[in-house]
């Protein structure tokens, strides 16, 4: 008897193990807590949002002018603004980013000027939104002669996002097998050939999650328009792109700072608007990967 | 030797002929480079257009003593403007150091979860709340800098004034914190398998896995994201001219009102005159921030490609 519990106790947790266990249940604690706490002050904030910019939410609030010194009516000239910009911004960046990533994913040699090419992505990326404004004034503006215009800040969005649109769709075209081009060149097809027939065909709905992510990210940028384009209030609606405009995250800043004698709720109602389509077109491209990654058949 | 293989392959066609297909492969090439190139091309443009901007101020009443040593920024004063940036390098610091303290723990205490600890639905959930965190525009932060935070610091340490460097700090550690986390999370998954795999073999618990395995082995990657954390801190325009109070201030406590870099640019730059000192030296603060950010961007890349290397 008292040899089987020898062997019985060999298996038994020394003092060491089970000190070993808690601190690791301690730890998965701690950071489970951390976890939630970045989540959490975000949730209640964002149920702050909905919650005092509901009442706001109306028909004539979508689609209707500001009046009285923008402290009464609707938002419907920033939004209309907002889509010209995000759309001008998206002609000009998205040819550009799936081209340079084309170049990236299919031509570039593994050498020192490619590594210099993926530097300076990282580093627009990483410029700060205020210094694409000032270059946006300095060559838009001021040296192309757009003058502040739709124009020139969808030009200065479109450098600021072009990062984006560049870095999802070289993901998407590197993730299509090689077998894939090699079969395509074995049967007497072009580089562009192959690229258009089997490699831009196969990731498509990859660019287009990186696509949606750049408007959703255009959508919100406030810094880059300010003095390039957006105005704080304009009474006509824009008709060229040569026109100035209002635009959704702009009017945010103005009706919360600059302007008295606002009621309470109406900045709220803006930003509830405002982060309902920016996390609507987030919801939309994560849901977009998400289902490409169930459907992939390589 | 062309001719030859004519000869032998009969009928074939030639496969040097340049018909049509071949000069439109040449032409996407060169048009598709040209876009490769777009990137360098437009960090320089930046660089040359802010600086061209700038330039007349440089030359005429920039001092390297003026602008970095003193506090006062008073560029619209009549008799004597003064355009020192150290209260404003101040303000930036003090807000972006307050945010680093809050989402440096935070975002790798939250990576480590989501990598190491979390499993199936719960991670995934995790991962999708994270990245839309990162995606909450900056001047809806601002705006929840102004409107909740401030009456909640005013209620809570019951002082005048809750648009300060507490409120901008931690709205700024909100904003940056998802996206070192992701960052983060990605370094330690770039940990291979088999670390882990050997250290549990020795009889590792989780934790120790982690602590003495897995950690040291993604450092290198996670200094990176906390250096990119750091940068978009400081870069960052909207939330900290709508959160800081905006009053130029050395600061003493977390309860002063302080003014950023990127906010005075962006405040005042509407007032200006193009061309006149004021405006110049707009963009002259433009320069400094594009090379701060230049050389921390540069930096985190360094060391996250010290790891591939190793």
């Amino acid at each position: 008897m008292a040899s089987t519990g020898i062997i019985e106790n060999q298996f038994l947790e020394t003092e060491l193990n089970v000190s070993a266990k808690r601190t690791e249940t301690l730890f998965k604690i701690l950071f489970m807590f951390m976890a939630g706490l970045l989540i959490l002050p975000v949730l209640i904030i964002l149920t702050t949002l909905v919650v005092k910019g509901s009442s706001m939410i109306s028909f004539e609030f979508l689609f209707g002018n500001p009046t009285n010194g923008m402290t009464e009516g609707g938002i419907f000239p920033a939004l209309l603004g907002t889509v010209w910009l995000v759309g001008v911004a998206l002609v000009i960046s998205v040819p550009v980013g799936v081209a340079a990533a084309v170049y990236l994913s299919e031509y570039a040699p593994d050498n020192w000027f490619t590594r210099a090419i993926n530097l300076a992505i990282i580093n627009l990326a990483g410029v700060p939104s205020i210094v694409h404004a000032l270059f946006g004034v300095g060559a838009f503006v001021i040296f192309f002669g757009f003058g502040t215009s739709i124009l020139a800040a969808s030009m200065t969005l479109a450098v600021m996002t072009l990062p984006v649109v560049i870095v999802a769709t070289r993901e998407s075209l590197q993730a299509v097998p090689h077998a894939f081009r090699e079969a395509c060149w074995n049967m007497g097809a072009t580089r562009w050939q192959t690229i258009r027939r089997v490699v831009l065909p196969n990731s498509v709905s990859g660019i287009l999650t990186g696509v949606i992510l750049e408007v959703s990210r255009t959508t919100g940028e406030t810094a880059p328009i300010m003095f390039t384009g957006a105005a704080f209030f304009i009474p006509v609606l824009p008709e060229s792109v040569f026109d100035q405009t209002m635009a959704l995250s702009l009017h945010l800043f103005v009706v919360s700072t600059q302007v008295p004698h606002v009621p309470e709720a109406l900045p709220y109602g803006v930003a509830l608007v405002l982060i309902s389509m920016v996390l609507l077109m987030n919801s939309a491209s994560i849901a977009l990967r998400m289902h490409l990654r169930g459907k992939k058949k390589w | 030797m062309n001719h030859a293989s004519g000869q032998q392959t009969g009928n074939l066609p030639d496969i040097n002929q340049r018909n049509a297909d071949w000069y439109i492969d040449k032409i996407v090439q060169y048009l598709v480079f040209l876009s490769g190139i777009s990137a360098i091309i437009l960090i320089v443009g930046i660089f040359i257009f802010v600086t061209i901007e700038g330039f007349g101020f440089l030359l005429e009443d920039f001092s390297f003593r003026e602008f970095f040593l003193s506090p006062w920024w008073e560029p619209t004063d009549d008799d004597e403007p003064t355009y020192g940036i150290l209260a404003l390098m101040a303000g930036t610091a003090s807000v972006t150091g307050l945010a680093m303290l809050v989402a440096i723990p935070f975002s790798l205490g939250s990576a480590i979860y989501v990598a190491e600890f979390a499993t199936g639905k719960t991670r995934e959930t995790l991962k999708v709340l994270i990245e839309l965190l990162a995606a909450i525009p900056s001047v809806v932060w601002g705006f929840i800098g102004l409107s909740i935070m401030n009456p909640l610091i005013i209620d809570l340490f019951d002082v005048p004034v809750g648009l300060n460097i507490l409120n901008a700090g931690v709205i700024l550690g909100l904003m940056a914190a998802p996206i070192m986390t992701s960052i983060c999370e990605d370094a330690l998954k770039a940990v291979p398998d088999r670390y882990r795999e050997a250290a549990e073999a020795l009889g590792g618990t989780r934790w120790q896995v982690i602590y003495k395995t897995v950690l040291p082995a993604a450092k290198n990657g996670l200094l990176g994201g906390v250096l990119l954390g750091v940068g978009r801190g400081f870069g960052e325009t909207m939330a900290v001219l709508m959160a800081t109070g905006h009053a130029i201030n050395m600061p003493s406590s977390v309860f002063d009102s302080v003014r950023a870099l990127t906010a005075t640019i962006a405040a005042e730059l509407g007032e200006t005159a193009v061309g006149s000192p004021h405006y110049q030296a707009l963009f002259t603060i433009g320069i400094f921030l594009f090379t701060i950010t230049f050389i921390i961007n540069l930096t985190a890349d360094l060391i996250v490609r010290g790891i591939r290397k190793s």
